[in-house]
């Protein structure tokens, strides 16, 4: 077992792991924080997707040691003072979700797409951006115009950094 | 139409929990003291089992225990079932080989279910199953439906592999329509095979109180019901008053989650055998290997054309592969789901269909979204567009010249076709895809070097399935009613309990519009409870289209009675006669006076009786109601794809996407239109990206995400949706039903669509970019040597 602590949506926590614990099973197995999703096994689906130190990684591929003193953001953490981040208001109001099971990677890829691309984004560079993130349900049609209008409202709204 | 009532586009409520990570799916639940199973899966696609060596699995740290299919055996627990009996146009009754929950004497397909390691953790049981020692006599594998008779034999009780040679509608009179035709198009289709894939795979966690000797099943269903009666009445694990199944939030379905599989049943029987819970979580590629499979037909197809561009008749044969075992409902896929449906939208006196099903060395098959309805509006779209093409008809046309247009129509292959306007979704469907301009952009795109091409599916379906009694009569073992209870509690808030299953369909929202609707009360004092055997008092699902059409439908009879117990409760406080009360906007009155109450209100008098003669008017408001549909009903519409092909790369792009359905009457246009989409997108990977493939060994080479091809956003455009109306007459609410039009109507609109542009019809499904170019090498070889 391997000491590992690390700060999640803002508190530190700490804990004895076995090594090869990935940080997604110490999101939702230790901290019981379970928005976090596994979809698959090959670093495809990207439900699994959560901030560390700021940029989007996928939790499913990373060792929870690994991560030891970082700062990491879940969907858990998107949230502040009982007002929805923008983008998650923006999936609500154009329904890009369906089943919910892909929501929280996309909604946290969104997030680093818009840190990393700006506000102003095209459909084309959205649908590219969205790689590696998979919907099942949704088509992708309104999921797409969640995240340009996210885009859009985090401009309006700027958020405190993670 | 109120803000929130029907046909509103309410946002939906079901949302901030998901967008807030605080949803609750099945492996978000932990129970305390839980062990973890994990299984030991066949590597080879067909072997006998001649010995199995648990001894140092039991040994590895932290095993609790390890099960194989003679301590199942041992227990008296009884196989997986499948619940629709097919008779063979002989008579005979299908063959159907057993289907244990755990592998007895042989292995049947890659990731059959061989033993069960239960462990303290996922990782222990994990360690250990890769100690058990299986001694397997290696068969030769059966991969290919087409090849399955004189292969090895799957199953000892269906020789031959036949399962069944099943037929459908009027031979002779159909062979005379082919005779007397001008024109005859004939096509050979290979429907491919699909994995279903939804987000969330499956996962359960069985949980068993010994001081009330209950069993508990978190499953990820689409029908907790369905599970419980299967798990009871035939595995025999439980009876269902000791047996409770729980499906919390479920990331998808499309037909996967309907089923009874091993894996949710060992969980369930174990934590009984060992008093601890069982939890079991797929991997991904567990569920590629042993979630039920869709489609996987081979069709010859034939239609029948007068001299004037009349249809006078189809016929189709067609093999259809069931895989190693029949799944809960697979029988039923390739027969009464999908030879009706082959008159499509038209007027088509003859129509005769063969089925001959197959067992092979592969997963099970069962329904995904559509289920038998895309592979015969395949055919029929397939030979349309075709035919056309042949006899130098425009594709649109031919069709509206076909198109039925009295109701109620009755199709020679069993189908009483209730109500629609073909037609306007033709037109309709023309003006958005701007057909017009076709010949213009086709033009543009040959000068690019470009080759474009323009593809129609004019789909029907039978959903808001179904009569019970008329499923029962072609070989259903359920009735497909379903069941709602609405509880008024006494300040007025109303609990819906329904038999439907959301996973992903919105029925938190769009159950509550109806009910808000009718009771003039917001919808933040409606909750919808499902998926809990305990909770809601019967079901049978969410598949098929049902929720709406069916289950909805339960719940507005239920409203009905709370309306009436209402008024009656209305008529004590108000001091007037029952038929004098009347109900409206959440308001009752007394006829031609001011005296009014509120539903609140009423309900708070139901509960008090101090109005009323409680031994002449029952206290309490709430009523249960089950509801069994008359007919199926029949969403239809018209897609039409727009593609633009590089013939350097192959590479297919969907330039245009435009889809005009009828649902009849639409809930929440919003919710529909995602349906839409979402449909689209399954349709569209299946046409052109996924397709599950078995190597000559039976081994599943797609078995994970780099090889299997799932639509990702920059595979697909944006869609342009839009539907006309015309009610369904079946059922109360008139709607008719929207989860898998886009799946059926879309994979024909975008073959057409690619053999337009290619210029011939040589291209199978997935028309992926590797085919698609050998295709279009062809066409230039072909105009080379013209």
């Amino acid at each position: 077992m391997v000491q590992v602590a690390m700060t999640v949506n803002g508190k530190a926590v700490s804990a004895n792991v076995d090594p090869r614990t990935l940080l997604v099973q110490f999101l939702r197995e230790n901290l019981r924080l379970t928005g976090t999703h596994v979809g698959c096994d090959t670093s495809q689906c990207g439900a699994c997707v959560v901030h560390l130190d700021g940029k989007a990684v996928k939790s499913c591929t990373t060792l929870a040691v690994a991560c030891d003193g970082a700062q990491v953001t879940t969907i858990e953490g998107l949230a502040h003072g009982g007002k929805l981040h923008p983008m998650q208001q923006a999936f609500q109001d154009n329904h890009g979700l369906q089943c919910g099971f892909c929501t929280p990677g996309m909604i946290m890829t969104a997030v680093d797409l818009v840190n990393r691309k700006g506000n102003a984004l095209d459909e084309t560079t959205i649908r590219h951006e969205l790689e590696g993130n998979i919907c099942r349900c949704t088509g992708y049609h309104n999921i797409v115009k969640s995240i340009a209008q996210g885009a859009r409202d985090m401009a309006a709204q700027p958020q405190a950094a993670e | 139409m109120s803000a929130t009532g029907l046909g509103a586009s309410v946002k939906r409520k079901e949302d901030i929990r998901f967008i807030t990570g605080k949803g609750h799916y099945v492996d978000d639940i932990n129970r305390p003291g839980q062990a973890y199973a994990y299984f030991h899966r066949s590597p080879h696609a067909h072997a006998t089992i001649n010995s199995i060596d648990v001894s140092e699995a039991l040994a590895s740290p932290g095993v609790v225990a390890v099960y194989t299919g003679d301590d199942i055996a041992a227990d008296k627990v009884g196989g997986l079932i499948c619940g629709w009996m097919i008779h063979s146009k002989d008579g005979s009754p299908m063959k159907a080989g057993a289907h244990p929950v755990l592998a007895q004497g042989k292995v049947r397909y890659v990731g059959d279910h061989v033993a069960v390691v239960i462990a303290d953790t996922l990782a222990e049981a994990r360690d250990a199953a890769e100690k058990i020692v299986v001694d397997y006599g290696v068969l030769p594998a059966v991969p290919d439906p087409a090849k399955a008779v004189g292969a090895a034999t799957v199953h000892d009780a269906a020789p031959d592999n036949a399962v069944y040679n099943w037929h459908l509608g009027d031979k002779a009179a159909t062979d005379a329509a082919f005779a007397s035709a001008a024109h005859v198009t004939k096509l050979d289709l290979v429907n491919n095979r699909l994995i279903p894939n939804p987000m969330e795979p499956r996962a359960a966690v069985g949980d068993y109180d010994s001081g009330t000797d209950t069993i508990t099943l978190y499953t990820t269903s689409q029908n907790p019901h369905v599970a419980r009666l299967v798990l009871s009445a035939f595995i025999g694990l439980a009876p269902e008053h000791k047996f409770r199944v729980i499906a919390p939030d479920v990331g998808g379905g499309f037909g996967s989650k309907i089923f009874i599989y091993a894996e949710e049943t060992v969980c369930a029987w174990a934590a009984r055998k060992i008093d601890r819970p069982v939890k079991w979580t797929s991997d991904r590629t567990e569920a590629f290997l042993a979630d039920a499979h869709g489609r996987d037909h081979v069709t010859h197809a034939e239609i029948a054309l007068d001299a004037n561009g009349k249809v006078t008749g189809v016929r189709a044969h067609t093999i259809a592969n069931m895989g190693a075992y029949l799944s809960t409902f697979a029988s039923s896929v390739p027969t009464y789901l999908y030879a009706p449906l082959l008159s499509g939208q038209y007027n088509i006196p003859a129509i005769y269909a063969e089925v001959d099903a197959v067992y092979t060395t592969t997963a099970p098959v069962d329904a995904y979204r559509g289920a038998g309805r895309p592979e015969a509006t395949f055919v029929i779209e397939r030979l349309m567009e075709l035919a056309a093409r042949e006899t130098g008809r425009d594709p649109a046309e031919f069709r509206r010249q076909n198109f039925v247009t009295q109701f109620p129509h009755q199709t020679p292959v069993i189908m009483a076709y209730d109500v629609g306007d073909y037609a306007t979704a033709l037109d309709k469907a023309l003006e958005h895809a701007d057909y017009k301009g076709v010949a213009a952009r086709k033009a543009a795109s040959a000068a690019k070097g470009k080759l474009r091409g323009v593809g129609f599916s004019a789909f029907i379906e039978a959903c808001g399935i179904a009569p019970s009694a008329a499923v029962g009569s072609l070989g259903a073992g359920v009735g497909l009613w379903e069941s709602a209870e609405v509880r008024v509690n006494p300040i007025g808030t109303v609990e819906i309990l329904t038999g439907s299953h959301s996973h992903g369909q919105s029925h938190e929202t769009t159950f509550a519009q109806l009910v808000s609707d009718r009771l003039g009360i917001s919808i933040d004092n409606i909750s919808i409870v499902h998926g809990d055997t305990d909770k809601v008092q019967m079901g049978m699902g969410t598949y098929g289209s049902r929720s709406g059409a069916v289950g909805m439908s339960a719940i507005s009879k239920a409203l009905d009675k709370i309306e009436a117990k209402a008024k009656k409760v209305a008529g004590h406080v108000l001091e007037a006669a029952e038929g004098d009360i009347e109900f409206k906007d959440g308001k009752f009155t007394v006829k031609g006076t001011d005296k009014a109450i509120d539903f609140a209100s009423v309900a708070l008098q139901a509960y008090i009786a101090h109005k009323f003669n409680g031994q002449e008017l029952e206290p309490g408001l709430k009523e249960s109601a089950f509801w069994d549909p008359t007919n199926f009903t029949f969403p239809a519409g018209v897609h039409i794809c727009e593609v633009e092909i590089d013939p350097d790369t192959g590479v297919v792009t969907v330039e245009r996407y435009t889809a005009v359905d009828d649902f009849g009457k639409l809930i929440n246009p919003m919710v529909v239109h995602g349906q839409v989409h979402g449909g689209i997108a399954q349709g569209l990977g299946q046409a052109l990206m996924e397709g599950a493939k078995y190597d000559d060994d039976g081994q599943l080479v797609t078995a994970s995400y780099m090889d299997y091809c799932m639509p990702r956003a920059d595979n697909l455009p944006s869609f342009k949706v839009d539907t006309i109306e015309t009610p369904c007459p079946s059922n109360p609410l008139g709607i008719k039903g929207c989860g898998e039009a886009g799946a059926i109507a879309s994979p024909p609109a975008v073959i057409n669509a690619i053999t337009d542009a290619l210029g011939h019809e040589d291209i199978a499904m997935p028309a992926t970019p590797a085919a698609v170019w050998r295709a279009a090498r062809k066409r230039v070889t072909r105009q080379a040597a013209e």
